[in-house]
């Protein structure tokens, strides 16, 4: 991303390629018929998850704050888990069955395990070196066939630094933003695996990425080929959507990767994540959506959401934003840090998204600054709310709110117990648990995962 | 309305510097900026755009205007180092971006210095973050010499340049390689050889100072003046850029070099043995933990990026977010600054440096102290570019001052006045005037066009 500032020859444009490959975002009810239909699930689940959790014991977290993801919060509060499942939570009156191991939460804070919608880790994993470039198939600015997951390598040692100092538990990994579709996401819990279905998120539905602005009219225009335009590419996406309502009326077609991955959207299976930068363009989107019957789940990279935040409230789209990213490129110059809090005073849905190998170390941080420019214009947002931009609104807008997202009994016990207020920058992850298994602990160099890539290098095992 | 009026007065501004104004600020949070814990119930007092004095128990001089400035920090201003302030408007829209020049003959000779627009609204939004004073650096483009990269004010005004051609910058890891030809064998032949050839040069041509039209020009060489002296044939630099490596090779220019890998960090130490004159800095430095001794030893400062912990490259593999606190440790003056992504500005400085204290939590790193951290993007980077009034208050330091709404590292803090040499600057920008334009999504009236 740093190269953004050049401006250059080839390998600046595939850096800058590589770098706003952002995807747009679904948001989603799509992944219960997925997971509940264990024939459909058989004939469209190819390359099925196989991840399991790992083993845990009970556990009960005493005297935390709690930030439960949905808007709440429980001071002096007390979080159960066990098998894999939150419990209970509640306020110190909790009774805490027995054979529950105890973890002093005193002037600690509790979160759900953090979601990024928005991560390419896997597919441009370090070292950031042209053989790992996977994540733009940017041959046509049109791949709806291909699948992220097919990029992803599992060593990349992003993930463990995500876990660690950002207490990531799931993530979205998608395609680049350098075509128009760009590809199917993949939805990956934040665990070291030796293969990507070893961190399938189970029941987690597809989302498709698409691209607005910039990005696709460049790769394209700058081949001589369509779209160069704005108009062009609104016009490859119609005929493209166009093609897919067709191959849906069909009785008995033939397969065909990219039609089947359209046809997963406008049955609304597979969510849409939309990389889109500017309001006038999202607004287009959101009628072309209605003109092909799909809708779209988050739009990424919304830094002009507050300028038609009503509309987006109305159309019960969530905006996956930075906090104060700006001025990069054209489409991103009327960015200010003010938006997330708008988009939120409007009553519109509000997810922090990273990007980027760094910035999905931080996003407790991206959260917190979004909520205090908003404060400083007179916008109050609770703390409880923040953290849900970076937990269940995420975890809806990927279609898996059901299973994680909150501390709602029953869900997963993805869980962040946080040496203080993960609102402040002086706070830390201090345990992780994915699924009732412990991950990572701060005090422990042992529960710190080392990609196959660092054995044997210098710093190997170092905290990071 | 009166956003309307503030803007005017911001553009006047730009017109004809304020004058400076005496200033006091009792009763704040102060923060020196020299490494030194935060004094709560201090005071500051600022005259003649210079500061008096600063902590407990200063006395107010008579008749000098006082702020009350309980609840609130007060810190001098932040110093961000290498940045492309002024020098672009969008990173990717190439005609508003003069940070590199992939097809310029020259090299060694850019010189930022005349082509800095205080006018661009990185500089506004570096301002309103707390940032008053910068080094403003090209990146290399077509040779392992970047260029000249200038020091600068951030006052709304047009007089940014505080010291031009203040150092050159060179890559000497992979991306140095690349430019010099595909391997580092190259970048090393071709720095050794540029040296000899600057060195020959400017004694052949009899080089002198002055003649900057800037207001303080401390390099003794001006490496514009090329002089007529005979070269031989067999050159690879043009007059000028050899002329602009003079002051290099005499030590009177510092060189930033950029390295990441501790073998290169060691070699380009090694070529202090060869050119002894050399006022080197080290920038990125990302394994400089490993051989952190060496580098106190041959007391070379260091400009690193304080987050940096993924093996981006092969130069990066130890990459931690320890080395920042690991170099401080070893005696080595770090100045945190440096941009890896389109996230990283100047005004989030203090994010960098916050992270560096929350890491002493961690067992098994090492972070630095609050004092150290804030020095780190204060007076440690300013002292490291030849400014040794900025970034600190002592008395007879600049009078750039930043008052805060709390704890300047916090994520949730931000300026709410800022002064430099005593004036007040405006914090308006485009992307207040964005805010306030959409405060209001309500057109029964009149579209959101008309408020401005």
């Amino acid at each position: 991303m740093g190269r953004l500032s050049s401006k250059g020859g080839p390998s600046a444009l595939l850096a800058t390629v590589a770098a706003l490959a952002l995807a747009g975002c679904t948001t989603g009810s799509g992944s219960q018929s997925l997971a509940s239909t264990p024939v459909a699930a058989a004939a469209s689940d190819p390359y099925a998850s196989t991840y399991e959790r790992f083993p845990g014991v009970p556990t009960a977290i005493v005297g935390a704050t709690i930030y439960d993801g949905a808007g709440g919060q429980i001071d002096n509060g007390v979080v159960l888990f066990a098998d894999g499942d939150v419990v209970a939570i509640g306020d110190a009156s909790l009774e805490i069955p027995e054979g529950y191991t105890r973890i002093d939460g005193t002037g600690r804070y509790v979160t759900p395990g953090i979601i990024d919608i928005h991560s390419h880790l896997g597919d441009y994993p370090t070292p950031s070196v042209d053989a790992h470039s996977d994540g733009n198939e940017a041959t046509s600015p049109t791949t709806p066939e291909v699948w992220a997951e097919h990029s992803v390598w599992p060593q990349d040692p992003g993930f463990s630094r995500a876990l660690a100092n950002g207490g990531i538990t799931t993530l979205q990994i998608l395609p680049g933003s350098a075509n128009l579709m760009g590809g199917r996401s993949v939805t990956l819990r934040n665990v070291p695996s030796r293969t990507v279905q070893g961190m399938k998120f189970p029941g987690a539905p597809y989302s498709l990425k698409m691209a607005c602005g910039e990005n696709p009219k460049r790769v394209y225009g700058n081949r001589g080929r369509m779209p160069s335009t704005r108009m062009g590419n609104f016009a490859v996406n119609r005929e493209t959507w166009i093609q897919a309502q067709e191959y849906l009326a069909e009785e008995n077609p033939d397969r065909d990767l990219a039609m089947e991955t359209l046809a997963g959207v406008l049955e609304g299976e597979i969510l849409v994540q939309n990389h889109c930068y500017r309001a006038d363009e999202m607004a287009l989107v959101l009628d072309m959506a209605d003109e092909f019957g799909y809708r779209v789940s988050a739009f990424h990279h919304a830094v002009e959401s507050y300028k038609i935040a009503d509309l987006l409230r109305e159309h019960d789209v969530c905006s996956a934003v930075w906090a104060d990213w700006y001025g990069f490129k054209m489409e991103a110059y009327d960015a200010i840090p003010e938006n997330a809090a708008m988009i939120h005073q409007q009553g519109a849905c509000v997810v922090i998204h990273s990007d980027d190998e760094n910035g999905i170390q931080r996003l407790n941080q991206e959260a917190a600054k979004a909520q205090a420019d908003g404060r400083r214009m007179g916008i109050d947002i609770a703390d409880a709310d923040v953290i849900s931009w970076i937990t269940l609104n995420a975890a809806r807008a990927m279609g898996i709110d059901e299973m994680t997202g909150s501390l709602e009994p029953g869900k997963m016990a993805d869980v962040v117990l946080w040496n203080g207020d993960p609102l402040s920058i002086y706070s830390r992850p201090q345990m992780v648990w994915i699924d009732g298994a412990l991950m990572y602990d701060m005090d422990n160099p042992d529960r710190r995962p080392v990609s196959d890539f660092e054995l044997g290098q210098p710093g190997e095992g170092d905290v990071k | 309305m009166s956003a309307r009026l503030l803007l005017g007065a911001a553009l006047v501004a730009l017109a004809a510097p304020a004058a400076a104004q005496d200033i006091a600020i009792t009763g704040a949070t102060v923060a020196l900026g020299d490494g030194s814990d935060p004094i709560e119930n201090a005071t500051v007092v600022v005259q003649g755009g210079r500061v008096v004095a600063a902590g407990s128990g200063v006395a107010v001089p008579a008749g000098v205007p006082t702020l009350d400035g309980n609840g609130m920090w007060v810190t001098p201003g932040l110093f961000a180092s290498l940045t492309s302030l002024g020098l672009v408007d969008v990173g990717a829209v190439s005609e508003s971006n003069d940070v590199d020049a992939d097809d310029s003959p020259f090299s060694a000779a850019l010189d930022v210095s005349p082509v800095i627009n205080p006018n661009a609204q990185d500089f506004a939004y570096s301002r309103a973050g707390g940032v008053t004073r910068a080094s403003v650096t090209p990146e290399a483009g077509a040779s392992i010499f970047a260029g000249q990269g200038a020091l600068v004010d951030l006052g709304a005004d047009y007089d940014a340049v505080v010291q031009p051609r203040a150092f050159q910058l060179i890559e000497m890891g992979e991306r140095g390689a690349r430019l010099a030809g595909g391997s580092r064998t190259s970048a090393h032949a071709l720095l050794r050889n540029a040296l000899h050839e600057a060195g020959s040069y400017g004694e052949a041509a009899q080089l002198r100072g002055g003649g900057s039209s800037n207001s303080s020009n401390v390099v003794g060489v001006d490496s514009r003046r090329v002089g007529s002296a005979e070269r031989s044939g067999d050159v690879l630099l043009t007059r000028f850029d050899a002329a602009a490596l003079v002051p290099v090779v005499s030590g009177e220019q510092k060189l930033y070099v950029k390295v990441e890998r501790a073998a290169d960090i060691l070699a380009m130490l090694s070529l202090l043995e060869e050119f002894p004159a050399l006022d080197m800095v080290l920038v990125g430095a990302t394994e400089g933990w490993m051989v952190a001794d060496q580098i106190a030893a041959a007391g070379v400062p260091v400009i690193a990026v304080a987050l940096r912990d993924l093996p981006v490259s092969f130069e990066q593999l130890a990459a931690t977010q320890s080395n920042v606190g690991r170099m401080v440790d070893a005696g080595v003056m770090v100045g945190i600054g440096g941009y890896d992504s389109s996230g990283d500005h100047p005004r989030n400085l203090p994010q960098q440096a916050g992270n560096m204290v929350a890491l002493n939590w961690v067992t098994g790193a090492t972070g630095l102290t609050w004092g150290e951290a804030f020095a780190s993007i204060t007076s440690v980077p300013a002292r490291i570019a030849g400014m040794d009034d900025a970034g600190v208050l002592a008395s007879g330091a600049y009078g750039d001052l930043v008052v805060w709404d709390g704890d300047p590292l916090e994520v949730s803090s931000a300026p709410v006045r800022v002064f430099i040499e005593g004036v007040e600057q405006p914090l308006e920008n485009h992307q207040t005037r964005l805010r306030d334009r959409y405060r209001s999504l309500d057109e029964s009236e009149l579209p959101r066009g008309y408020e401005w």
